[in-house]
């Protein structure tokens, strides 16, 4: 008798058939296809659906994605990074001041600037992990440190002139669209890309990436499994800040420049854009997959307001503040719901 | 040949050196100021289920600790499988075949069941884990629990029975020898701990050893050899099950000759007084459904009722936790909505609640400050209440109480842990209510303690406050009540009053409206 209770537990159902975790980041992308819906038929005849279009909404923000892959990553894990706008206004600065200035060669300043990231990234989650640092202190210390040497290095905006650089940054391929307008990607697609499908394949498939979900599940538990939390912390932060240097170099091979104020407050809404994609602020439960998702209902708001013509460009700010209210308040009934189910299959058993 | 026992008393069973799995030798754990383990021997054979017995701070999670590696050890040595060994971190001692489980499931509820089992140790195909093999790995692990269950669902979708199986399941799984469970049975129905039960019986014939700690003496009598008891500790001996009867048990585990437990019960009072708080016919959303009960000035109220059954529920809602949605409230006559805990400490009802260490107790401040926590909350923020009275309360309260604490000023962490529901209830006290509901006063703290609460709980009944007494063991609610509430699937299915009060009358209420 008692085996056939438990088999009955194993089969409690589901409501529609999917796990409620995934819920917030199937909104994310059910919202993303009706606001494109929406653009589709309010300015449609303008080219809202083009192919064209479509692809400016990637080449535009791969920077804000490859830096929302690395931040999914540390917000599963239950951290938070603020660090990540000032590490890529630092990389944009040291790609310019060392070639321009200091006249370095460019590969070899590419290099320099992730490992820079890196470093970064990998002293913050030692303060986390070692020093019991909380994260919101420890990325502050980092996003302080990182902003304050860019001006440090110069309080000029250095344009870039290399020849390589420039030549990376305008490199792009035709895309066969049907319709009139040309459409491009250029190389920072290609790197989101990469960058996007590491990540999944990080979070799914490597003891690395199963570490970061159990350690946003709990964190006790985690460490008493026997995980190496050390090194999946160091390691969470180490990928973040080559993330945001990464997203620095983009950002410099689309503006050809290095400048201190860069890129102020992309860690909120790279932040924003995480959430909206369906993680979990609280960690444990979040998809690079959904990130993109936000990513792309972030770059439609954009598109709006330029469509339309008449709209301040700050209205892309109170867009995303409801729309985070918005998702934020989904997780929290999703949460309800989840425990209300486990509270019906106690009360039932 | 000098015995290693030497501190054990003669009327002590030495175990068959064959087949000893583990063995500690006058092992030495010394915390500043506490010496927390004094030359204490323990041995653990293959195929046996041993528990280990004690109050709190008689030295159990500490020898556990050592043994597990959480911590390190002053002195002596501990042997395992003929060899000596010194486990630094969980992580070692799990390697080497000694693992836990605890009270609290110590796994992810958000990976999947399979996971979990094999977290940390994924079968790889190149650098990807191979999620199949992972799968089928982690069913057949289960199948050895007769859990057939789908892997591949997160953890949290299944009860802390299952989970706390599976959490024993990945413990074995890590080839394991000795399995040391810790309470795994607090927050387990019957019929899980039956399973559970089941489950231990199968490891022991398997030939590994288990230790077993529980403060429910009917199941150390139903699944354990042999029993070692400590006591501040020191190792007061280790006995076989059948040669030591629950009351000499009790006895050596409080050091002393025990009635007292016993001894408490009630001389039922002839004539409650006015009632105080009533609830009429009383719902809430995701609560409790149609409950109508009164509360009388001098008398324990019991409630009764399995875990889940809508006992605490009802103590949030007269608490102000919940709200209701239909029926009266009525404090002293008066129908009242109470919306907040603040509003039901105005009306002079305090609480204290089951899960202490969430809902009470603020570990980081001093005893004083735990005890005046509700006054001055009641107060307000601006009606200070100065130091001097602050002490003045709190060495009341700690004296009266009999609360072991060297002084106001210690840190509630600090004390042992049927200390600390004595400073909850002193912070109730403290705000002179005229209804305490305590949920599960009792829970998780030894026997000595437990008396001691529920005697104190009877005093401040013949002081006139009313008392509600919610509680899982039914001998407590017996000795102590004068009606009882019986609970079911959050509702009010009966009260017991006068001659009927037993516990066989409690448990054909519980089950006998279960037949349909």
């Amino acid at each position: 008798m008692e085996r056939v209770k438990l088999r009955k537990t194993g089969g409690e159902k589901r409501k529609l058939g999917i796990d409620l975790k995934y819920i917030p980041a199937l909104s994310a992308i059910a919202l993303f296809l009706a606001a494109y819906a929406i653009g589709g038929i309010l300015y449609g005849e303008r080219g809202f659906l083009s192919m064209r279009t479509f692809a400016t909404l990637f080449t535009d923000n791969a920077y804000l994605g490859v830096s929302a892959v690395g931040m999914t990553i540390v917000i599963i894990s239950g951290g938070i990074d603020l660090s990540v706008g000032s590490v890529a206004a630092l990389s944009t600065m040291m790609l310019a001041y060392g070639t321009e200035v200091l006249r370095w060669n460019s590969v070899l300043m590419l290099i320099v600037v992730l490992l820079t990231g890196m470093a970064l990234g990998a002293f913050m989650g030692m303060l986390i992990d070692v020093f019991e640092v909380p994260p919101f202190i420890s990325t502050l210390i980092g996003m302080f440190f990182a902003r304050g040497l860019c001006f440090i290095i110069s309080i000029q905006s250095i344009t870039i002139n290399d020849p390589l650089l420039r030549a990376l940054g305008k490199w792009r391929i035709r895309l066969p669209a049907a319709s009139r307008a040309a459409a491009y990607v250029n190389l920072s697609v290609f790197i989101f890309a990469l960058v996007l499908a590491a990540g999944v394949v990080i979070m799914r498939c490597t003891k690395f990436g199963r570490g970061v979900y159990a350690f946003g599940g709990n964190r006790a538990s985690a460490v008493l499994m026997g995980l190496p939390t050390r090194r999946i912390q160091i390691g969470i932060y180490t990928f973040n800040g080559f993330c945001s240097a990464l997203a620095g170099v983009l950002f410099a091979f689309y503006t050809f420049s290095g400048y201190g104020r860069h890129l102020y407050g992309m860690e909120l809404d790279v932040i924003s854009s995480v959430v909206i994609g369906g993680t979990l602020l609280t960690g444990g439960v979040g998809y690079p997959i959904g990130s993109l998702f936000g990513i792309m209902i972030y770059s439609v708001i954009l598109k709006f307001i330029s469509f339309n013509g008449s709209l301040s460009s700050w209205w892309t700010k109170i867009a995303v503040g409801v729309l985070l209210l918005f998702f934020i308040a989904l997780q929290r009934v999703t949460v309800v719901l989840v425990k209300r189910s486990k509270r019906e299959l106690k009360r039932k058993n | 040949m000098e015995v290693p026992y030497h501190n054990v008393p003669k009327d002590d069973v030495l175990p068959k050196t064959s087949n000893v799995l583990l063995e500690v030798f006058d092992i030495e754990k010394t915390f500043p100021g506490v010496r927390a383990l004094k030359r204490v021997n323990f041995a653990l054979s293959e195929g046996e289920v041993h528990s280990l017995m004690g109050e709190n701070g008689a030295g159990k999670s500490t020898l556990i600790k050592c043994l597990t590696g959480v911590y390190g050890f002053d002195g002596g040595r501990i042997v395992f499988q003929g060899r000596e060994i010194r486990p630094e971190s969980p992580l070692r001692a799990i390697s080497m075949g000694i693992s836990s489980v605890y009270q609290e499931v110590n796994l992810c509820p958000n990976l999947s069941v399979a996971e979990n089992i094999f977290a940390g140790r994924q079968p790889m195909k190149g650098f990807f884990i191979d999620w199949k093999t992972l799968e089928e790995r982690a069913a057949a692990v289960l199948a050895r629990f007769d859990l057939d269950i789908d892997v591949r669902r997160s953890l949290d979708s299944y009860s802390i029975a299952i989970q706390q199986m599976i959490a024993i399941a990945r413990a074995l799984d890590i080839s394991s020898r000795v399995l040391i469970l810790d309470e795994p049975t607090s927050s387990l129905d019957k019929q899980e701990v039956e399973k559970l039960f089941e489950i231990i019986r199968r490891l022991r014939g398997e030939g590994i050893g288990i230790i077993f700690i529980t403060h429910f003496l009917d199941q150390v009598y139903e699944i354990s050899d042999r029993i070692t008891v400590l006591r501040n500790g020191e190792l007061v001996g280790t006995y076989k099950t059948e040669d030591l009867p629950k009351i000499d048990l009790v006895t050596k585990m409080v050091g002393k000759n025990f009635e007292d437990l016993a001894k408490v019960s009630r001389v039922r009072s002839a004539s409650p007084g006015d009632v105080i708080l009533a609830l009429e016919e009383v719902s809430a959303y995701q609560s409790v459904e149609n409950v109508s009960l009164e509360l009388k000035r001098g008398e324990v109220l019991g409630f009764a009722g399995l875990l889940g059954s809508g006992r605490t529920e009802t103590a949030n809602l007269m608490f102000g936790i919940d709200r209701n949605s239909g029926g009266v409230v009525r404090l002293k006559g008066t129908a009242v909505k109470l919306a907040s805990p603040r509003e039901a400490i105005r009306g002079r009802i305090a609480f204290c609640p089951e899960d202490r260490k969430r809902d009470g107790i603020v570990g980081e401040l001093s005893v004083r400050e735990n005890i005046i926590l509700a006054l001055q909350a009641r107060r307000g923020v601006f009606r200070f209440i100065p130091l001097r009275k602050q002490y003045e309360l709190a060495s009341r309260y700690i004296e009266l109480l009999g609360i072991a604490t060297p002084d106001a000023d210690k840190k509630v962490n600090d004390l042992s842990g049927g200390n600390q529901p004595k400073v909850i209830l002193a912070r109730w006290l403290a705000t002179e209510p005229e209804v305490m509901l305590l949920d599960e006063p009792t829970r998780g703290i030894d026997i000595g303690a437990k008396a001691e609460i529920m005697k104190l709980t009877l005093g401040l009944c013949q002081d006139g406050m009313a008392i509600a007494f919610i509680s899982s063991e039914l001998d407590e609610i017996v000795r102590i009540s004068d009606r009882v509430i019986v609970m079911r699937d959050r509702a009010k299915i009966g009260e017991i009053e006068g001659d009927g009060l037993n516990q066989d009358n409690i448990l054909r209420a519980i089950a006998g409206g279960g037949a349909k």
